[in-house]
């Protein structure tokens, strides 16, 4: 049972294909890797995914229930709504808001499940006290999964970066997604720290029941916890498979290395 | 948490009570003469328009220039309702605000499309649009001439007496203002807005409509802005649309970012201490400016992010660390409701 397919999506940038004709299916329960060479069109596949950009041909639909086949497009939804629909993501580039606590980074990827309107906001309402009480609560059992707890007061902008990257993945999560996007997790990390990541990610996976579709250069994260990996090259799927086959296939070894090695 | 709450309601609600008793006691023992009464009073409208803008600016991220132009809707509909249609004062100004609000959702739309530079521009356009319509407009507005005429607070012929009843209907709508803000702030759309200020689209991906909260921060200014502008009208008794020109847009946007930008006591702060610089350097006459000017510059060198930056004064926690220090540490706050005056 697939969670999120794209169907042959394509982009086109003027005349540049950046990707064409991409397929995926995330089962239940998947990690699946994207890799591929620089400007190969992973994050732009990201992009369409979360209606970033909207693909020129090809669909994605989304399975809206947590068991059965409801399946609906998002392909012409914008951003937020998709992330409404349970699809989050994280970015390449860190996007934090820099300039808020830690807790309030979290706390707003809550926001669209909050109940309460701006009047009752203002007016300071049972009903305010209440949800804030209760998002404050989730939001801090979070940052302990990733051990964050103590830094809650502190600006995003002054944590650690590794910090930063953990930030973004738990802020991703308090959307309440079915299916997590990592843009290149443990870009900038130490061998440790991308071990520790590792970790993590089959951690949240299971705990949160999720689907994670990563982008990643780490090979050896890469290698380690993906089932399944779909390669990239100049937009186009070159190779589909499990790591040890990816490691093995011909094509993506030229892709990566060039040719005559 | 419950006791916590209404600590602070008490607390916040009894310092505005003490401020507001202090200075009308001022003000009627004559310590505070009517002249600077006059002034406080033109600060407490100021503040309030700031605040507006600080909504836009500092919270939203989005650069106004035509925050004026807000202000005039505000001051010539509220004085239209009071002397065309003879509504009482409270009415006329809520109507202000009311009606200022419709045209800050209709300037909404353009700022979704617009970012920094080009926003500003438009909302300067804006303005400006506004302010020639008033001229033209001659029958309701009086056109180039100015208005006449606008029924004043109170009338009782008692100057002093006047001056405290001016400044005690202003200032409760300072207080309304900034609770107002404050409490928006400080909730979830507040952060929602928030967050558009620090990255948009990762707000977008967090889940939150930006379009909806820009246009809603416009419109929520815009009726903060009109409710400001239809106190001048009432506070001046006469308006003319050369009041409301790009220079005093320029003027707001000054107070805010002296203030610093998303923060509300800095705002208060930057509006009184403007308000009464700009009183002080009269005697220069067109020097004026130009020692404000230089002023501001030197502010901005020393304080590049306004006296405040996007810090708050809290006076719960004052009054926490001064009188309750064995309450101190053990209880976390779960709202922060931030400073009054």
């Amino acid at each position: 049972m697939s969670v999120m397919e794209a169907k042959s999506i394509s982009i086109v940038f003027g005349g540049l294909k950046a990707v064409t004709n991409f397929d995926l299916k995330l089962g239940k329960g998947e990690l699946v890797g994207l890799i591929g060479p620089n400007g190969a069109g992973k994050t732009t596949v990201f992009n369409m995914l979360t209606g970033v950009y909207s693909p020129t041909s090809g669909d994605i639909v989304l399975n809206t229930s947590r068991e059965g086949h409801n399946y609906k497009s998002i392909i012409k939804l914008k951003p937020y709504q998709i992330t409404q629909s349970g699809v989050a993501r994280t970015f390449q580039n860190i996007r934090l808001f820099k300039d808020l606590s830690v807790l309030d980074n979290v706390r707003i990827a809550f926001h669209f499940n909050v109940k309460y309107n701006a009047l009752q906001g203002i007016l300071r309402t049972t009903a305010f006290y209440n949800e804030e009480d209760e998002i404050t609560e989730k939001a801090r059992d979070l940052l302990k999964i990733f051990n964050l707890q103590d830094k809650e007061k502190e600006l995003a902008k002054n944590l650690p970066y590794g910090e930063q990257r953990k930030l973004e993945i738990t802020r991703a999560l308090a959307t309440n997604p079915k299916v997590l996007l990592l843009d290149e997790p443990a870009a900038g990390m130490n061998p440790q720290e991308t071990h520790d990541l590792m970790n993590l990610i089959s951690f949240i996976r299971n705990k949160f029941d999720l689907t994670i579709l990563l982008i990643e250069h780490d090979m050896s994260l890469v290698m380690g916890i993906c089932e399944r990996i779909v390669v990239l090259d100049y937009g186009q799927t070159i190779a589909v498979g499990t790591p040890e086959q990816i490691s093995k296939d011909p094509k993506v070894i030229k892709a990566y290395l060039g040719e005559g090695v | 948490m419950k006791k916590n709450r209404i600590f602070n309601t008490i607390t916040l609600l009894s310092a505005s009570v003490i401020v507001f008793i202090v200075l009308a006691a001022l003000l009627f023992t004559g310590i505070i003469d009517e002249y600077n009464g006059q002034l406080l009073t033109l600060a407490g409208i100021y503040i309030i328009v700031s605040l507006s803008l600080n909504l836009i600016t500092g919270f939203t991220g989005q650069l106004s220039l035509g925050q004026a132009g807000f202000m005039s809707i505000g001051a010539y509909s509220s004085a239209i309702a009071m002397m065309n249609f003879h509504l009482p004062l409270v009415v006329s100004i809520i109507i202000g605000g009311l009606v200022t609000a419709v045209f800050g959702l209709l300037i909404g739309f353009p700022t979704l499309r617009l970012r920094g530079d080009y926003l500003a521009i438009t909302t300067l356009g804006f303005g400006e649009i506004i302010r020639v319509i008033m001229v033209n407009l001659e029958t309701y507005t009086g056109g180039a001439a100015g208005l006449k005429g606008i029924p004043s607070f109170s009338d009782t012929g008692d100057f002093l007496k006047d001056s405290i009843i001016k400044f005690s209907w202003v200032y409760v709508f300072v207080i309304i203002t900034i609770v107002i803000v404050n409490n928006l702030i400080n909730s979830s759309p507040g952060r929602a807005i928030v967050s558009i200020r620090e990255d948009e689209i990762a707000a977008n991906s967090m889940g939150i409509n930006v379009s909806y909260y820009k246009i809603f921060s416009f419109t929520m200014s815009a009726f903060l802005a009109g409710i400001g502008g239809a106190l001048y009208a009432v506070y001046f008794g006469y308006l003319n649309p050369v009041m409301f020109w790009f220079l005093t847009s320029v003027n707001f946007v000054v107070i805010v970012v002296l203030g610093g930008m998303g923060s509300i006591t800095g705002t208060i702060l930057a509006g009184v201490g403007f308000t009464y610089i700009q009183e002080w350097l009269r005697f220069f006459k067109d020097f004026r400016l130009v020692i404000f000017g230089l002023a501001l510059i030197i502010v901005m060198l020393f304080w590049p992010r306004g006296l405040m930056g996007t810090n708050e004064f809290s006076i719960v926690k004052f009054v926490r660390k001064y009188i309750r220090k064995e309450h101190e540490g053990g209880s976390s706050k779960p709202s922060k409701i931030k400073g009054v005056k």
